[in-house]
């Protein structure tokens, strides 16, 4: 049975395809390792395998899937990491994972995340902090933390998260896992609990990069349910390349020195000189704008979050708290239903759009976005992909980050300049660096996926990190 | 720069009860993310156009055309307090 843990999920697939494995049986497989997990990465999980097995020529062969809470999956507990949702099961399923479970990928539970995806510790749960599967003291990153974990640790073979500064890449970097967050509108966001509308998106965290490709592949698409959805030209291909020849990748300084812990640059500046061995050339660039993402994206998500979530009001769904009027129950309602951090959100995105803050606020934001969209148009014109670490630093103990919300904050620094720019990114596993993991990142144009995972997978082929410690 | 005033005023928008505690550390903690925030004026965004959409697309449009929703009574399965086939809720005026 751990031979079956070992397999990849494309892997995998290709088996049950081929008649020499039982989807049924690997489901199990799966679900006695995730009903074990002692990291606190699942919320739910399934009964057993579906009662219509996938047919032998459904794509994904029946490898199930583990998928982030943040998702409504009808008829199964969908809280978002939330008090405010606890119990609620939604009378609908989120376009993604209806595509993933129609290609032959079934439910297989539900995932642990950062409360309405704020957070980059997945800390900020109401049902308990994920623990890292590579040093359980540690964080898996956030918010997608609990799909992040149950990867690495093999209690799933494979996940999907949500991305809106960084919530798949950097839990992907902190686990030793791959993660990429796709072009804005290639995913369809309909069913994903809404947090930053302009920023969300869906992703795959998987084993290696062929995985993130396969699961990618039945992700994407034009949904009538999604108006910012756009068809992906072509399709998404498994990629094959081996080498990097007439590769150009741009390192912007900006993102890839100061504060960045000496481990993970260490391990970057490994990956690069890989990538030239591979027949890539490296040339430092400038992303000029990109020490102000963060202050952007601090304005636009929560303003755009102090919208979404004026939803949960007690009226039509989850927890209520009575009161004497309906403006009480509104106020009682949601201050028992949010934890800290998105009441700091709520609290942030409507100061920033308040009278007489809007233009100092949220109207600079969304001009220094234009201009970090600049940036990146212009690397390109000389770059075919922006290359940086993924995180500033390797996972953190639990709770040593919690007390300023800023310090958190900048675990996004590197990866918020791209939803910004709605443009793609992945992070790959580079190395360690004092025993965790250390993600590698890489940047570019709009619906460049293909291109990006077959470089990804080129470096994953020379890198070969070995992430099986973490599945013991 | 956020004083106990200011965060009842935000709160009272958003629609949230802040206790005595609460409120104290959310005027604390939100001038200090603002301190950062605010680095944005620094750059020179004169002429510059906001961003109201990443990706190349405008009006995209679709018939308008009437088609099955939901069933009330699974819509009102997850509401606090089904009501007359709807949504119960407190009076607006106690």
């Amino acid at each position: 049975m751990h031979d079956l843990i070992e397999l990849t999920a494309a892997a995998a697939a290709e088996r049950v395809r081929a008649g020499e494995i039982d989807s049924a049986e690997l489901f199990d497989a799966y679900r006695s390792r995730a009903a074990a997990d002692e990291l606190n990465a699942f919320t739910w999980l399934a009964g057993g395998p579906p009662a219509q097995a996938p047919g032998r020529d459904a794509p994904l062969g029946g490898v199930p899937l583990a998928v982030k809470d943040l998702f409504c999956t009808e008829g199964v507990p969908s809280q978002a990491g939330s008090r405010i949702l606890e119990g609620y099961r939604p009378p609908y399923t989120a376009t993604v994972v209806a595509q993933l479970a129609a290609a032959g990928a079934p439910l297989l539970g539900k995932t642990n995340q950062d409360e309405f995806a704020m957070g980059s510790s997945n800390e900020n749960s109401a049902y308990g902090p994920v623990l890292n599967p590579w040093d359980r003291s540690r964080v898996p990153g956030g918010s997608s933390g609990g799909s992040a974990a149950a990867v690495a640790a093999g209690l799933a073979p494979w996940a999907i998260g949500t991305d809106t500064g960084g919530s798949i890449r950097q839990p992907a970097a902190l686990c030793g896992i791959v993660g990429l967050k796709p072009t804005y509108g290639a995913c369809s966001r309909y069913g994903m609990i809404a947090f930053a509308s302009s920023l969300d998106q869906a992703g795959p965290l998987t084993r290696n990069v062929t995985d993130a490709a396969l699961l990618l592949r039945h992700m994407v698409g034009h949904d009538r349910r999604d108006s910012t959805s756009i068809a992906f030209p072509g399709g998404i291909d498994l990629p094959r390349s081996e080498d990097l020849t007439g590769i150009r990748l741009g390192v912007p300084e900006e993102l890839s020195g100061d504060g960045i812990e000496q481990g993970v640059l260490d391990s970057f500046n490994a990956t690069l000189r890989l990538a030239e061995g591979l027949g890539a050339s490296i040339e430092p660039c400038r992303l000029a704008h990109a020490p102000h993402a963060l202050s952007a994206y601090y304005v636009i998500a929560p303003a755009e979050a102090s919208a979404n979530l004026a939803r949960f009001d007690g009226v039509r769904y989850g927890l209520r708290v009575d009161a004497e009027d309906l403006t009480e129950m509104y106020r009682r309602t949601r201050a028992t239903g949010f934890g800290a951090e998105v009441k700091r959100r709520i609290m942030l995105g409507t100061y920033a759009l308040s009278s007489g803050y809007y233009d100092a606020y949220y109207g600079t934001a969304q001009k220094v976005r234009t201009k970090i969209a600049e940036d990146f148009r212009d690397a390109f014109t000389r770059f075919d992909f922006i290359v940086t670490p993924t995180s500033p630093w390797t996972a953190f103990e639990l709770g040593s980050r919690t007390a300023d919300p800023y310090a958190m904050y900048l675990n996004d620094f590197c990866t918020v300049p791209m939803p910004l720019a709605g443009i793609p990114a992945i992070s790959i596993p580079s190395g360690l660096s004092d025993g965790l993991p250390v993600g590698f990142q890489l940047a570019g144009p709009a619906f460049s996926e293909n291109r990006m995972l077959a470089v990804a997978h080129a470096l994953e082929g020379a890198i070969g990190f070995d992430a099986s410690r973490a599945r013991r | 720069m956020i004083d106990r005033e200011q965060v009842l005023h935000v709160a009272s928008l958003a629609r949230l009860d802040l206790s005595d505690v609460e409120i104290d550390r959310m005027a604390s903690e939100l001038s200090d993310v603002l301190v950062h925030i605010e680095k944005m004026g620094e750059l020179d965004l004169e002429g510059v156009e906001a961003t109201t959409h990443v990706i190349d697309v405008v009006n995209v449009l679709r018939a308008d055309e009437p088609e099955p929703c939901l069933p009330v009574e699974v819509v009102l399965a997850q509401a606090p307090e089904p009501a007359a086939g709807g949504f119960g809720v407190p009076s607006p005026v106690a």
